[in-house]
């Protein structure tokens, strides 16, 4: 299956910002994150599809995966 | 020993020329803390709210708290007038230094009132104030006047307070500028200088802020500064790519308004990032008086180079335009900040000027520039400059979005609530946030009662963004608490490292008091009701605490925010019995009583 991955501001430093990887069915968005070299508490905000997730979610083809470490602004 | 106040009041009549120094109350100064909360209190005392914004009558009040230029981190002024914009409560609150150089001349808050014969400018050096004619400057954009003043009074470290062009010619989006790029931006406090022939305010001094416990205040500032320094957001997202680091965590959540909220994703968000801002315009940061966290930019796009953007400015002008140009952000940006214009009404007032061409309410023979069209770079920078300059069609553009699609009879497509534009958040898609912008006490605002912060970042903790439950209560505790941080003088940023305690300590250790947390949350929530009040008198009904008809009745088209949108009429009553008021929105005799208000 296609899954697409969105890095952000410091995750972007040394990776990229985005690319479709093809993974294995039943792969979960934590082994994304090893995968990455980011761990769990580094992630501030985790999203699927644009919606909060959780690092046990499995992904389906097509998902989109955001990730963003600790910011914010206003 | 006491600290953090001055204890004085610097009040300048312009219309005798009479200038007087009063002593503070020390009293009423703590039961409203300061700054947006003293001289909401003496506006408040000392004007009709039925007032014309624009008449002498019309007093405005440069207010600072009493940890602005302390030592405490950060450093902030208040604006406080009646708005010409949203004819409620005006607080505009702004960085930089003039703030804390105010208090180091010796002064808690300056009241201007009347109005000056001819164009004019307050210097105050510590206890020497004068009022000097202004008439060199006026007509002239914000850094030629900054740099002219500095001249003139021969001391290129005084800070100065200025207007633009667009604060000259009422504009009601009139910002008032301080070191050139920070702005009290919002609700027109620009004209109100304006109309008082007041350019500008010049100040210089040479005292200190003291700390009524200084070991105390010492121990817990390293503390302090350690909670800033290890917090994400904070010590590395703000210092790092500045507030605009913000576009792409609300595209990704589907809630960046577009095309005039139309939409609420935009496809090319990333090309005006704070990611994309750090990797090719950014000369160095840009940080306020004594602040560990430095979110503000300096950018640098072809030879223009300057202060900016912001998260709020980029949204503005890129994807509420349709703009993916970050080079004409930029630029439009820079223009904002010469001709003294607030860049979320400036952005958001073209972004609806471009739905209304789209629409045919505006013909191509009425546009003496280039046309409206979403995503035309072209159109956001000529746009922004005639704005400011009050030439042709841009005079029109300079009254904000409401009055101009009120005036081909579609009021309802200005995205505003009480006549003051909606920042870059869509609401359908946080609804505690959505609940804030209605019952903003200066109408659309986020800095009211930030509730993305809950809602999309998770400070101090995780929401669900689309349920209401207990959105109210958040609503009031974030509006309560940001009264208390805005008026103390301190960012609102310290908010995503500090709690109320963090902020009660701080300013016991200062001022040398005893609040409790509690006493201090009661304060804002008194701020609260007094602007509140303000308004009422003003005759601002309750039933201006509303959103745009787009956003309460049709559905957000596409992305992550899909199918909603933003359920007030289920909030607001919830809203209203939070706070103690009855069923149509007024404040209860018995909440008055209990506020001691």
């Amino acid at each position: 299956m296609k899954v697409e991955i969105r890095l952000f501001a410091t995750f972007r430093e040394g990776r990229f910002k985005k690319e479709v990887w093809e993974l294995p069915e039943g792969t979960k968005v934590i082994d994304v994150l090893n995968l990455l070299g980011i761990k769990p508490e580094e992630v501030a905000i985790l999203l699927v599809n644009g919606m909060n997730a959780e690092p046990e979610y499995v992904l389906k083809d097509g998902d989109y995966i955001s990730l963003f470490p600790p910011v914010g602004g206003g | 020993m006491r600290g953090g106040y001055c204890g004085k009041i610097l009040r300048v009549n312009l219309t005798t020329g009479e200038i007087k120094k009063e002593e503070l109350d020390l009293g009423i100064a703590k039961k409203f803390i300061g700054g947006r909360g003293l001289g909401s209190y003496i506006l408040f005392k000392e004007i009709d709210p039925a007032v014309d914004p624009l008449s002498p009558e019309n007093k405005i009040i440069f207010a600072t708290g009493p940890l602005t230029g302390s030592s405490a981190p950060t450093s902030r002024y208040m604006v406080i007038t009646k708005s010409p914009l949203t004819g409620a409560i005006a607080c505009s609150n702004s960085g930089g230094f003039w703030g804390a150089e105010l208090k180091f001349a010796g002064y808690d808050l300056i009241i201007v009132e009347g109005k000056a014969q001819n164009p004019s400018y307050i210097y105050i050096k510590d206890d020497t104030v004068e009022i000097k004619d202004a008439k060199a400057c006026w007509g002239k954009l914000v850094s030629e006047t900054t740099e002219l003043l500095q001249n003139e009074v021969g001391d290129p470290k005084a800070r100065v307070l200025t207007i633009g062009p667009a604060g000259e010619k009422l504009s009601p989006i009139a910002a008032i500028m301080n070191e050139k790029y920070r702005a009290a931006g919002r609700s027109g406090v620009g004209a109100v200088m304006g109309s008082k022939n007041l350019k500008a305010i010049v100040v210089r001094g040479s005292g200190k802020v003291k700390s009524a416990d200084q070991e105390k205040t010492k121990k817990l500032l390293s503390n302090l500064i350690k909670k800033i320094k290890e917090n994400g957001v904070t010590g590395q997202g703000l210092p790092k790519y500045g507030t605009a680091v913000l576009v792409n965590i609300i595209n990704e959540h589907g809630i960046f308004p577009t095309n005039n909220f139309q939409k609420a994703y935009f496809p090319l968000a990333d090309a005006i990032s704070g990611e994309t801002l750090a990797e090719k315009y950014l000369v160095k940061k840009d940080p306020c008086y004594h602040c560990p966290i430095a979110c503000g930019r300096y950018c640098k796009v072809d030879d223009e180079e300057g202060g900016g953007p912001e998260y709020e400015t980029v949204w503005a002008f890129g994807a509420d335009c349709g703009v993916s140009d970050l080079s004409a952000i930029i630029k439009a940006n820079n223009l904002c900040n010469e001709y003294g214009l607030d860049t979320i009404s400036a952005g958001a007032t073209i972004a609806c000027a471009m739905e209304l061409y789209e629409k045919g309410y505006i013909k191509k023979e009425e546009l003496d520039g280039p046309e409206l069209k979403f995503g035309s770079a072209e159109a956001i920078i000529e746009w922004t400059r005639k704005m400011g300059a009050g030439e042709g069609f841009g005079a029109k553009l300079a009254l904000g979005s409401y009055r101009l699609a009120e005036s081909y009879g579609v009021s309802e497509l200005s995205m505003s609530v009480k006549k003051q534009e909606l920042p870059a958040y869509d609401p359908r898609g946080v609804q505690g946030h959505g609940l804030q912008y209605a019952t903003s006490n200066r109408g659309g605002c986020h800095v009211r009662g930030y509730l993305i912060s809950p809602e999309v970042l998770g400070v101090p903790e995780k929401l669900d963004r689309f349920s209401l439950e207990g959105k109210a209560k958040w609503a009031k505790l974030f509006q309560d608490l940001t009264a208390v941080i805005d008026s103390l003088g301190l960012c609102l940023f310290t908010s995503f490292a500090f709690d109320l305690n963090d902020y009660c300590e701080l300013y016991n250790c200062i001022v040398g008091e005893t609040f409790t947390p509690e006493d201090m949350l009661i304060a804002g929530e008194r701020i609260w009701n007094l602007e509140r009040l303000f308004n009422l008198q003003a005759g601002i009904s309750p039933e201006e605490d509303t959103l745009p008809k787009r956003l309460l009745e049709e559905p957000i088209p596409e992305g992550p925010s899909k199918g909603h949108v933003h359920r007030l009429k289920e909030l607001l009553p919830e809203y209203y019995r939070v706070r103690g008021w009855d069923e149509k929105g007024i404040p209860t005799p018995e909440k008055l009583k209990a506020l001691g208000l």
